[in-house]
């Protein structure tokens, strides 16, 4: 006995790995379930009422709960491919293993958007999912359109290997010959095997024809650039990406993490949605008061934030829609608050679905679950964007006002101020010291207009008064 | 007498190592199993073992007063005690034990000794894959930076690969003649035939009889109809081992363990490999979870492509300018799929019994597709279905497992019968290992095999894996990737298979064979413990993630050997 159990401990010390294996009794049955691609067709999780195409997002999968990014091992499936439901599609290596992850859905592989080696943060778009062959087309336009991390796609080929049929023809219908590497090449740069004329022995295509097709130097080593001290700040949103800054002697270089990077990309997104802003202020005394009555029950500021914010949108649905196309508006049906905090360094939106819904005690218990998962990273990728409205605080460090970025994906988000007593006149002149906050409003002018941004400020500030319906 | 031998096994590892080895009873169960190996190792302390051996030799003298040099005819009628025909693996396992069981014995060897294992199989095979296993390593140069390592561009000589291979086999061969020749076995050189009951002719017109023969005449590559050798172009495994040139472009038909390791070593030496697998999946075989995983490994990042499902119908070597040639055709429709044009094409699509010319029908035995039906106690089955006495078929000419090893521990148990134990081996704890980077290797069922035989017998399968990722050693080699699988009883502990795909798998695949071999069940194991950081904590893993209802035996012997 004494042996047996020390033994255990200094395995358990020695083997910080215990908990690594994944031991299966018949069947691995939880797996199953995380390993599948998480789908979403664009908005398809708040029942948006505008569906209009069939192009389904394949998003990381959280594998594990400790998951917060994966890398693409490989993918089993290439482009234009046929997938039928349950096939295993791309294989992900988390913090632990390697997993297949399976498809939902019958459909083709349309678009890769992240590639082989790349990491992608969980719930972010690896590649997209047509429902017919049609569509396959509209979503590589889409891809395209995603500024992907992936590796740089070659341009068109040079013109001389276009119109090369004319000299593979001269000898009459010979079938190509490609060697295996050229094949595996022309498939990884998306070069047609048919056009590229073989220098190989027997005329066959080896891997440097393709290469030469592709337009790749044989030696991938790409030069530095060249330093350019007189590059100019690009005054517009279109950043040019051929010149950077010089770096100052002593900077050092952090490459971003995939959260940062994930910022990142979604800040560089938003630039090109047009939006605008409206600020207002809200008499507090009410809430306040409210508060430091419900503070007891667990009830926090954000809980009653989002609640007041949950019920104006209930009231002004095309503040909660978004814009997806630049042609239609998508009404969602669902009001999901997300919050923007930060935890470790990191920017991250939990989001309280149903916001104006549930009540304000259940929020607030919803509220600190999903603080307490975000810390621990273990927010599901649903957990954090499903949002269809933000709300950002900063309140509590003092700051009085700002000015929030819409992120991609939604009409408007709230940025909220400090409450801080301030005099007030009231309109029969007499003044008085009132509580008062300034929220500002940042919107999407393609959908969300300044009078109902106004007309939802003021239904906000009515509800923040006149807090009591809070509480029903 | 098994249990007296391990007994004074223990002892001797623990007392310096010179004196037991000679005096105790453990020299013989050292020399016992698969001689080849403790001589593919044994290069420097060889003259402590050869002492050895006279030691034995002269203890047996005492032993039996009327030996001289290897042991004399227990009934005067007969030559020898013993007859193996054919000198590999397989015929040399036998012949040790049957000299250390104090048998007259001889071998007949027609070729040369060392057989298909020695001259033209695992070992100079093992000499090209060690070169490729450096080669892919140098060349990885995200492999070599992650160490910090910097290595300028590897390339190699292909006649210094080639000479390698050749050392090591002429190397291994002499150990393996020297060895016999060391404890007196007679090696009669020529071919050898069965004349009739107990009575072989060996060479032109030599004519011995023996209490009993073992035919372990092995094997040649088999080579399918339609596809024309000529070892330059097209060739088989017997060639290619050779070196003798690295064509861009190589074909290789079959993608068994031969083709799958010979993938390796092409792939290394840069050469463009096509496999043509006449089954739907690569890697038939293997369990399908560990052909998956080997496939993205040693597979899709590698410049390797593949045709599955088809048979390669004719195969014609370059000439006249013209490349390889070769006609895919449908596995099952038989219809014309594609032809293909390459610069080499290497025939492995298994190997095929050598046993033409042995005189089978001296005593009436017919062969089934060349191979010598034999029962699980290795006798050899007539054509009326009867046993034919005295006679024995061990090894690849008999079909039932064709490894080497297999072969000798056939041998040994057919010496254990003869010498008045009855003995079966199982074959199901024989281990194999396919020498790839990383390597594969098993033991038992497979995944589906085990599901099969739990459905038709009626008890519950489970599985047990861990992940390479997860081991210390393996992190620190930078070779993360690998799985290893265990498919048990849960109610019982009982280990049904092992399946190990990573880093020195072939090694680790052991400690589950020989739990197998002597019935330890998963409760009793797991509490071994296991040096850390190594590799083998892949296998401990597998038994602590194994859970099964029945406790462990009352005294483990690491309590035992405690108190």
């Amino acid at each position: 006995m004494a042996a047996s159990s020390s033994f255990l401990s200094t395995a358990s010390l020695s083997n910080p790995k215990s908990t690594i294996s994944f031991a299966s009794s018949v069947s691995p049955a939880p797996i199953p379930s995380l390993r599948r691609v998480v789908f979403r067709s664009p908005s398809s999780h708040r029942r948006v009422t505008t569906v209009r195409s069939k192009i389904r997002e394949i998003f990381m999968p959280a594998l594990s709960s400790t998951m917060t990014e994966g890398k693409i091992v490989s993918w089993i499936k290439t482009e234009g491919e046929k997938l039928a439901k349950g096939e295993s599609v791309v294989v992900v290596e988390s913090d632990k293993a390697d997993m297949d992850v399976e498809t939902f859905y019958d459909g083709y592989l349309a678009a890769i958007v992240v590639g082989e080696g790349e990491t992608a943060p969980v719930g972010a778009a690896i590649g997209l999912l047509a429902e017919t062959e049609a569509e396959i087309e509209e979503a590589k336009n889409k891809a395209a359109s995603k500024p992907s991390s992936s590796a740089v796609v070659p341009s068109p080929p040079p013109a001389t290997s276009s119109p090369a049929p004319a000299a593979a023809a001269s000898d009459g219908p010979r079938k190509t010959v490609a060697t295996p590497h050229a094949k595996k090449l022309a498939k990884q740069h998306k070069v047609d095997i048919g056009s590229v004329a073989g220098t190989g022995p027997f005329g066959r295509i080896t891997a440097s024809d393709v290469e030469a097709a592709a337009g790749i130097a044989p030696t991938v080593t790409p030069p530095p650039p060249p330093p350019s001290p007189a590059a100019a700040p690009a005054p517009t949103a279109k950043a040019t990406t051929t010149s950077s800054p010089p770096l100052l002697p002593d900077a050092s270089i952090v490459p971003f993490t995939a959260v940062q990077s994930a910022v990142s990309k979604n800040m560089i997104e938003s630039l090109s949605v047009p939006t605008f802003r409206v600020g207002y202020p809200v008499n507090t005394d009410a809430l306040d008061a409210l508060y430091e009555k419900v503070k007891p029950k667990g009830v926090t500021m954000t809980a009653l934030l989002a609640k007041a914010a949950g019920m104006a949108l209930a009231q002004h649905p095309v503040v909660n829609a978004s814009c997806k196309d630049g042609k239609s508006f998508s009404y969602n049906s669902n009001i999901n608050v997300a919050v923007a905090v930060a935890i470790n360094g990191g920017l991250i939106t939990p989001v309280l679905q149903d916001a104006d819904k549930l009540d304000l005690y259940l929020l607030s218990q919803k509220w600190k679950e999903l603080v307490g998962k975000a810390r621990s990273k273990q927010l599901q990728p649903h957990e954090y964007n499903s949002g269809t409205f933000t709300l950002s605080n900063l309140g509590m460090f003092g700051v009085d006002r700002f000015d929030a970025i819409l992120p991609p994906g939604e009409g408007a988000i709230m940025a909220v101020g400090a409450s801080k007593p301030t005099v007030v006149a009231d309109k029969d002149g007499f003044f008085s010291v009132k509580n008062k906050m300034l929220v500002n409003v940042t919107a999407d002018h393609r959908i969300v207009y300044g009078a109902d941004l106004a007309a939802f400020l003021q239904t906000f500030a009515k509800i923040v008064e006149n807090p009591d319906s809070l509480t029903l | 007498m098994q249990s007296a031998f391990s007994l004074s096994f223990s002892q001797s590892s623990l007392t310096p190592p010179n004196r037991p080895l000679c005096s105790s009873n453990a020299a013989p169960r050292n020399l016992r199993f698969c001689g080849l190996r403790r001589e593919a190792f044994g290069f420097s302390p060889s003259k402590q073992l050869t002492s050895c051996r006279f030691q034995i030799k002269s203890r047996r003298i005492e032993v039996s007063a009327a030996a001289s040099g290897n042991g004399a005819p227990s009934k005067k009628s007969f030559d020898y005690d013993l007859v193996i025909i054919g000198a590999g693996v397989g015929g040399h396992g036998a012949a040790l034990h049957a000299v250390e069981k104090g048998l007259k014995t001889a071998i007949i060897e027609g070729d040369v000794v060392g057989g298909t294992c020695v001259n033209r199989g695992c070992v100079p095979s093992k000499a090209l894959l060690a070169v490729s296993g450096r080669m892919r390593e140098l060349q990885n140069e995200h492999h070599m930076k992650s160490f910090g390592l910097q290595v300028s561009a590897a390339g190699y000589d292909r006649q210094g690969v080639a000479d390698h291979a050749s050392n090591l086999a002429t190397k291994i061969r002499n150990n393996l003649t020297n060895s016999m020749k060391a404890l007196g076995v007679d090696i009669l050189t020529g071919f050898g035939s069965v004349l009739g009951p107990q009575k072989v002719k060996y060479g032109k017109d030599n004519v011995i009889t023996a209490k009993d023969i073992i035919i372990a005449t092995g094997s040649v590559p088999f080579v399918p109809k339609g596809i024309e050798v000529d070892g330059k172009t097209v060739i088989t495994s017997d060639h290619a081992l050779k070196l003798e040139s690295v064509p861009d472009w190589i074909a290789i038909v079959g993608s068994g363990y031969i083709g799958l390791e010979f993938s390796d070593v092409y792939t290394a030496l840069g050469s463009e490999v096509t496999f043509i697998e006449a089954l739907d999946q690569l890697m038939p075989g293997f369990d399908p979870e560990i052909s998956k995983l080997a496939q993205r490994v040693l597979i899709n990042p590698r410049k390797i492509d593949y045709h599955t499902g088809v048979f390669a119908s004719k195969i014609t070597p370059a000439k006249d300018g013209r490349p390889v040639m070769i006609e895919l055709i449908d596995a099952k429709t038989k219809e014309h799929k594609d032809t293909l044009e390459v610069d080499a094409a290497l025939i492995a699509t298994g190997r095929a019994p050598f046993t033409n010319g042995l005189g089978l029908e001296n005593i009436n035995v017919a062969t089934q597709r060349g191979f010598i039906p034999v029962d699980e106690r290795m006798r050899v089955i007539d054509g009326n279905g009867k046993l034919v006495p005295n006679l024995y078929c061990i090894g690849d000419a008999n079909g039932k497992l064709m490894l080497a090893h297999a072969a000798s521990a056939q041998g040994i148990s057919v010496v254990e019968q003869v010498t008045g134990r009855d003995h079966v081996l199982n074959h199901l704890s024989i281990p194999a290992a396919c020498f790839t980077h990383p390597e594969i290797s098993m033991v038992g069922l497979t995944e589906p095999q085990a599901r099969e035989k739990a459905e038709k017998e009626g008890f519950k399968v489970s599985i047990a894996k861990t992940s390479f990722k997860a081991n210390t050693k393996a992190l620190a080699e930078n070779e993360g990737e690998g799985l290893a699988k265990m498919i048990y009883r849960p109610d019982n502990g009982e280990i049904l298979g092992v399946h190990i795909f990573g880093l020195h798998a072939a090694d680790l695949i052991h400690e589950a064979s020989n739990a197998i071999a002597l019935g330890t069940r998963i409760q009793d194991i797991k509490l071994a413990v296991h040096a850390h950081p190594t590799l083998s904590e892949v296998v401990d893993e597998l038994f602590k993630a194994a859970k099964v209802e029945s406790p462990a035996s009352t005294t483990p012997q690491s309590v035992k050997a405690a108190v």
